[in-house]
C-alpha cells in the first residue's frame, strides 16, 4: 500500500512519519502493558514458561543464524548464551514474584508491584538473540509490553526471534502486542522511540553512542557502558587453573561478551608460569612484531576495525600473516604501557588479550584502575589469586561493580558461571555513568506502591493481607452484533459470574493464606 | 458564553444558517470549533472536548493526524486537483489501492467529492448495469442529501424540497426484515438494494445474523445489486478494513467517504466490479465530477488507507473496544433504569436510554463534562458513541470517567434526582 503513496509524494523519511510510526507501536503497547497490568501471578507465568520453553528448543535455530547474518560468533557458545537466556534465566527468578504484593514486616509496609510499563529495548548485534530473550522475559516476568529494536547487523534473527517470542506469549494467553519489534531500525526512527514520552523506560545495551543518546532521550534509562575487564593473576594463584579460565572466556563466543578481558596483568614472579600454561592452554604469544601488526590491524584511527568483531584467532591471525598452530584459541599481546598510547589497552571484542607484567601486586591493581580508566569503568574485572588480602584489595580498588574471582570473567560477570544474576546487561552504575550497579534483571523493570499507615496505628497487616489486590486478567471481548458466533449472547453468558466469583474467591483465599504464610516467617 | 462567542453566534445566524445554529443553543450545545489536535476539539472559548462523533468517523485516526497534513503539506509542492477529464496519476494510484483492498472482485474506482454524490454515482452505475430503475433502501436510511442519495432516505429531507420520490423508484423496506426485502424485490423490477452495513444516523441498530447475507442472497435470485454503504462502518471501524466483509458479504458496489481522506480534504469514492463498470467503457465521459477524485484528495486517502491497514491498528481496534465496553458495561449496571443497552460493532457504538429523546441530554452533559457525541437523528434514544481507532488507553480511560458523571447528570435531569443509583 505504502508503495502506491510513495510513487507519488514520499513522506516515509519525515520526522512526522517518524513520530506517527513509533507513537503507533508505543500506543499499542501501552495497551498491553495496561491490560498485562491485570494478570495474575499464574497466568504472567504461564506466559513467561511458554515463551522460555520456545526460547530453549530454538536456541539452536537462532544462534546459526546469528553466526550467519552477523559473520562472527561461535554457534555452539550463541547456543548456550540463548539456551541460558531462556528457561535457566526464569528459574533463576522462579521463586521471586513480581506480581504478586509482598508484605515487609519489619517496616510493617504493604507493597504492590506496578510494572514500569512500556520498555523499549536496544539489542546489539554481539549478543543478539540472546539479548532480545534476556530483555523480553524480564519484561514478561514483570508484566510489562516490550518493543524491541534490533542492531542492523543481526536484524533479521532479532525480528525473527522476537515474533516468535510474541506468537508463544500470545498464545498463552499475554495481551497481543506485549512483545513488538522494529523490523526496519534507522537512527531516526529509533530516536524517536527513545525521546518519546510513550516510552517508560529504556533498555540500552550496545554501543556507548547509543547508550548515551538513551541517557539523554529525556526517559528513565538503564543504559551500560562498554567493558574492558582487567584480569589479575597474582603470584599466589594456580597458573595452570588460571590460564584454562582466561582461554574459556576469551574464546567463548570470541569474546563477544563485553564482560571479556581486555588485558591480562601478572606479577612479575608469576610471569613464566603463567605463560607456559596459557600456550598450553591454546594461546599462541606474540612477538613484538606480531603485536604491533595487530595493533596496526584492529585499531584504526576512528576506534576497533569492526571486521575483526567476533572473528577467531585462528581468523585474525591469517589476516594478519601471523602463523600459529591450528589449535589456537587466543592470541596473547604483550605491551609495556596501558593507558591512551596503547591502543592495545582498549577493549577488544575478538580473542585477542593484551598481558602486562607489573613489578608487584600494588603496581598491578594501579595498572588495573588505569584500565579502566581508559574504558570500561563501572563493568567488570578479574582475578585469579588464592590470597583474600588480594583479592579484597583488589575488589575495593577497581571501579567495578563485579569482580570475578578465579573464573573465566566472560560467562562469570554475566551470571553463568557465577552465583550473580544471568544477565545480557551489565549495570555500570556510577562508575559508568548509569543508573544501576547490578546485573539488570526483572528486578529493575518493576517499582511498589508502599501501603504506609500511621506509625501509631494499630491496624493489623492481616486485615489487608487478606484483601487481594484485584487481578481480573484479561479484558472481556466486545461483542461484534449480528457477526455469527459473537454477538452479546454467544459472548456473555449470564450465569458466568457465578463461576468467576467462586473463582476469585478461591484465588483470594489462596493469597490470603500465602499472605499469612509470608508474615509468620 | 464569551461576547466574542455571541457575537460569532449573531453572525453565524446573518450569514450562514440560522436555523441550524439557534437548534445546538437550544439543545444545550453551543460548541463552536476552534483548534483540534487528535481525538480533541478546542471551543472558541477554550473548552476542550473529547471527539466521539468524529463527524461520522470522518476523524477515525484522528484530527489534522500529523501524517496526513505532512502528505498534503508535500503534496501541494506538485499537484492541485488535477483536471478531471485526463489520465491521472494520483486517481489511478488510489483506485489501484481501492481494488487491493476491497473485497470480490470489485475493480474500477468512480470518484465524487463528498459521500451523497458518491451515492448517486452508484445509483447511476447500477441502474445503467440492471436497466432497471428501481432502488430499495432501508427505512429511516441516511445516504446523504443529494438529488438521488436524498431519496434513499427519510421523507424529512426530500419533501422540505419537493424532492421525494413521485415515481414510485425509491422503495423502502424496515431493517432486519428479510421477508419485506423479499417483498420488494420479487418483482424483479430492482436495481439495486442500497444497505449501510450498521445504519448510523438511525442509531446502530445492528444487523440480525444472517440479515446482510440474506440480502445479499435475495439480490441475486431476483437480479439486483447490492451497494454497500461504508461510508461510517469502513477503514478498520468495526475491526475490519471494511466492515461488510465481516458479515461475509461481497457487494457489488462499495461506498466510501468522510473517514477515507481523515478530514483534511473532500473524497468520495464507489469501488465496482468490470462486469458492473459498463458505462466506464461505453461513454467514459457519461459522469463527470470536476472535484470528484481531487489529485490532493487521492494522495492523503492512499496514505489513510495505508494507515488503517498497519498491523497496529487492528490490535488497537481490539483493545478500544473491549476497553470501553468493558467501562460502559460497568456504567450500564450503574444506572441500569436510564442507560439501558449497548449497540456495538467494533468502534461503532450506540447507547440507547430510556427515554424517547434520551440521548439529547446525555449528549448535553456529555459536552458539560467535555466529552462531544451527538444523538441519532431518526433515532434519538440512541446516542452515537464512535471512539477513534487510534484511542490511547489514557484518553479512553479519561473518556469513560466522564461518560460516566454525565450518564449520572442526564438521568437526574430526565428521570428526577429521587430514584439513586445502583451502586
Ligand atoms: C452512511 C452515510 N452515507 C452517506 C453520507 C453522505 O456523505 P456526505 O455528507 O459526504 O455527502 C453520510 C453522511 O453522513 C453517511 O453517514
Amino acid at each position: 500500500m505504502d508503495n502506491f503513496v510513495r510513487r507519488l509524494v514520499d513522506i516515509s523519511q519525515s520526522e512526522a512519519a517518524m513520530r506517527a510510526r513509533a507513537d503507533l507501536v508505543l500506543e499499542r503497547a501501552r495497551w498491553a502493558a495496561e491490560v498485562f497490568h491485570r494478570y495474575d501471578r499464574a497466568k504472567t507465568m504461564a506466559a513467561v514458561d511458554a515463551v522460555a520453553r520456545i526460547a530453549f528448543d530454538k536456541a539452536g535455530e537462532y544462534a546459526e543464524w546469528a553466526v550467519r547474518e552477523t559473520g562472527f560468533g561461535v554457534v555452539a557458545h550463541k547456543k548456550i548464551k540463548n539456551e541460558l537466556s531462556s528457561i535457566p534465566l526464569v528459574d533463576h527468578y522462579r521463586d521471586r514474584d513480581f506480581v504478586s504484593p509482598r508484605i515487609d514486616e519489619r517496616s510493617m509496609v504493604v507493597e504492590i508491584p506496578r510494572p514500569a510499563g512500556v520498555i523499549f529495548a536496544l539489542a546489539p548485534s554481539t549478543n543478539p538473540v540472546a539479548t532480545v530473550y534476556f530483555k523480553v522475559l524480564s519484561a514478561l516476568m514483570t508484566r510489562n509490553a516490550i518493543v524491541i529494536s534490533p542492531h542492523p547487523a543481526a536484524r533479521e534473527c532479532c525480528v525473527d526471534a522476537a515474533r516468535t517470542l510474541a506468537a508463544a506469549a500470545e498464545a498463552a494467553g499475554a495481551p497481543e502486542g506485549v512483545i513488538q519489534v522494529i523490523a526496519d531500525p534507522s537512527i531516526p526512527l529509533i530516536d524517536q522511540f527513545m525521546r518519546s514520552d510513550k516510552t517508560d523506560v529504556i533498555l540500552a545495551t550496545g554501543g556507548s553512542a547509543m547508550v548515551r543518546s538513551a541517557y539523554s532521550s529525556s526517559n528513565p534509562a538503564i543504559g551500560v557502558g562498554p567493558g574492558n575487564a582487567p584480569v589479575f593473576v597474582d603470584a599466589t594463584a594456580d597458573p595452570g587453573h588460571a590460564a584454562r579460565h582466561i582461554v574459556e572466556s576469551k574464546s567463548f563466543d570470541n569474546s563477544l561478551l563485553c564482560t571479556n578481558e581486555s588485558v591480562l596483568i601478572v606479577v612479575a614472579e608469576a610471569e613464566r608460569a603463567l605463560k607456559a600454561e596459557l600456550q598450553k592452554a591454546g594461546c599462541h604469544i606474540c612477538s613484538e612484531e606480531e603485536t604491533q601488526t595487530l595493533r596496526r590491524y584492529l585499531f584504526h584511527e576512528r576506534g576497533f576495525n569492526v571486521e575483526a568483531l567476533g572473528r577467531d584467532a585462528i581468523w585474525i591471525a591469517r589476516q594478519v600473516g601471523i602463523k600459529v598452530s591450528p589449535k589456537t584459541l587466543v592470541l596473547v599481546t604483550p605491551i609495556r604501557l596501558i593507558g591512551e598510547e596503547e591502543p592495545l589497552s582498549r577493549e577488544k571484542l575478538c580473542p585477542v588479550l593484551g598481558l602486562y607484567t607489573a613489578r608487584n601486586n600494588a603496581q598491578a591493581m594501579m595498572q588495573a584502575r588505569a584500565l579502566l580508566r581508559l574504558s570500561g569503568a563501572g563493568h567488570s574485572a578479574a582475578i585469579h589469586s588464592n590470597d583474600t588480602r588480594a583479592i579484597v584489595d583488589y575488589a575495593a580498588m577497581v571501579e567495578v561493580y563485579r569482580v570475578v574471582v578465579n573464573a573465566p570473567c566472560s560467562q562469570g560477570a554475566a551470571g553463568f558461571a557465577t552465583n550473580l544474576a544471568p544477565t545480557f546487561t551489565i549495570g555500570t552504575g556510577f562508575f559508568g555513568r548509569s543508573s544501576v550497579g547490578e546485573n539488570i534483571g526483572p528486578q529493575h523493570l518493576v517499582n511498589w506502591t508502599r501501603i504506609a499507615y500511621h506509625k501509631d496505628s494499630d491496624v493489623t497487616l492481616d486485615a489487608i493481607a487478606h484483601t487481594a489486590v484485584r487481578q481480573p486478567g484479561p479484558l472481556p471481548e466486545a461483542p461484534s452484533d449480528g457477526v455469527p458466533g459473537r454477538s452479546v449472547a454467544d459472548l456473555r453468558p449470564v450465569d458466568a459470574t457465578a463461576d468467576r466469583d467462586a473463582l476469585r474467591e478461591e484465588i483470594r483465599r489462596i493469597i490470603a493464606d500465602e499472605l499469612r504464610a509470608a508474615l509468620k516467617e | 458564553m464569551s461576547q466574542e462567542k455571541q457575537d460569532f453566534l449573531e453572525r453565524s445566524k446573518t450569514f450562514w444558517n440560522p436555523g441550524k445554529t439557534q437548534a445546538w443553543q437550544d439543545m444545550g450545545v453551543d460548541l463552536v470549533i476552534d483548534r483540534r489536535e487528535g481525538y480533541y476539539l478546542h471551543d472558541m472559548d477554550g473548552q476542550r472536548l473529547i471527539d466521539v462523533h468524529l463527524n461520522g468517523g470522518t476523524y477515525n485516526i484522528g484530527h489534522r493526524h500529523p501524517e496526513l497534513v505532512e502528505v498534503l503539506n508535500q503534496a501541494t509542492r506538485k499537484f492541485d486537483m488535477g483536471n478531471h477529464h485526463f489520465p491521472s496519476l494520483a486517481r489511478t494510484a488510489l483506485a489501484e489501492a481501492l481494488a487491493a483492498c476491497t473485497p470480490g472482485d470489485l475493480q474500477y474506482t468512480m470518484y465524487g467529492s463528498g459521500g451523497g454524490e458518491a451515492i448517486d454515482i452508484a445509483i447511476k452505475t447500477a441502474r445503467n448495469a440492471m436497466k432497471k430503475r428501481k432502488i430499495v433502501s432501508i427505512v429511516k436510511a441516511y445516504h446523504g442529501h443529494t438529488g438521488l442519495a436524498v431519496k434513499t432516505g427519510d421523507e424529512r429531507f426530500s419533501k422540505l424540497f419537493l424532492s421525494e420520490d413521485t415515481a414510485g423508484e425509491f422503495v423502502q423496506v424496515p431493517f432486519n426484515d428479510l421477508n419485506a426485502m423479499e417483498d420488494a424485490l420479487k418483482g424483479r423490477d430492482v436495481a439495486a438494494v442500497i444497505m449501510e452495513t450498521i445504519p448510523a444516523t438511525y442509531g446502530f441498530p445492528m444487523p440480525k445474523e444472517g440479515y446482510l447475507p440474506g440480502v445479499k442472497k435475495l439480490c441475486e435470485r431476483y437480479d439486483a445489486l447490492y451497494i454497500a454503504d461504508e461510508v461510517q462502518t469502513g477503514l478498520m471501524r468495526c475491526g475490519a478494513l471494511w466492515a461488510i466483509t465481516r458479515y461475509g458479504v461481497e457487494p457489488d458496489l462499495l461506498v466510501t467517504g468522510k473517514g477515507i481522506s481523515g478530514g483534511m480534504y473532500p473524497i468520495a469514492c464507489v469501488v465496482v466490479s468490470k462486469e458492473r463498470a459498463g458505462w466506464l467503457s461505453q461513454d467514459g465521459f457519461g459522469h463527470m465530477s470536476t472535484m470528484g477524485g481531487a489529485e490532493l484528495g487521492c494522495i492523503v486517502a492512499l496514505k489513510v488507507l495505508e494507515i488503517v491497514q498497519r498491523p497496529e491498528v487492528i490490535s488497537m481496534v481490539r483493545y478500544i473496544s473491549n476497553f470501553i465496553r468493558a467501562g460502559l458495561d460497568q456504567i450500564m449496571a450503574i444506572y441500569p433504569d436510564f442507560f439501558t443497552g449497548i449497540r456495538q460493532h467494533g468502534v461503532v457504538m450506540g447507547l440507547e436510554f430510556n427515554h424517547p429523546e434520551g440521548a439529547k441530554p446525555v449528549m448535553k452533559y456529555l459536552y458539560r463534562n467535555g466529552v462531544w457525541a451527538i444523538f441519532s437523528t431518526l433515532d434519538p434514544r440512541v446516542l452515537q458513541f464512535k471512539p477513534g481507532v487510534l484511542m490511547t488507553q489514557a484518553l479512553c480511560e479519561d473518556l469513560l470517567r466522564r461518560v460516566e458523571a454525565a450518564i449520572g447528570e442526564a438521568r437526574t435531569e430526565v428521570m428526577g434526582a429521587g430514584s439513586r443509583r445502583t451502586r
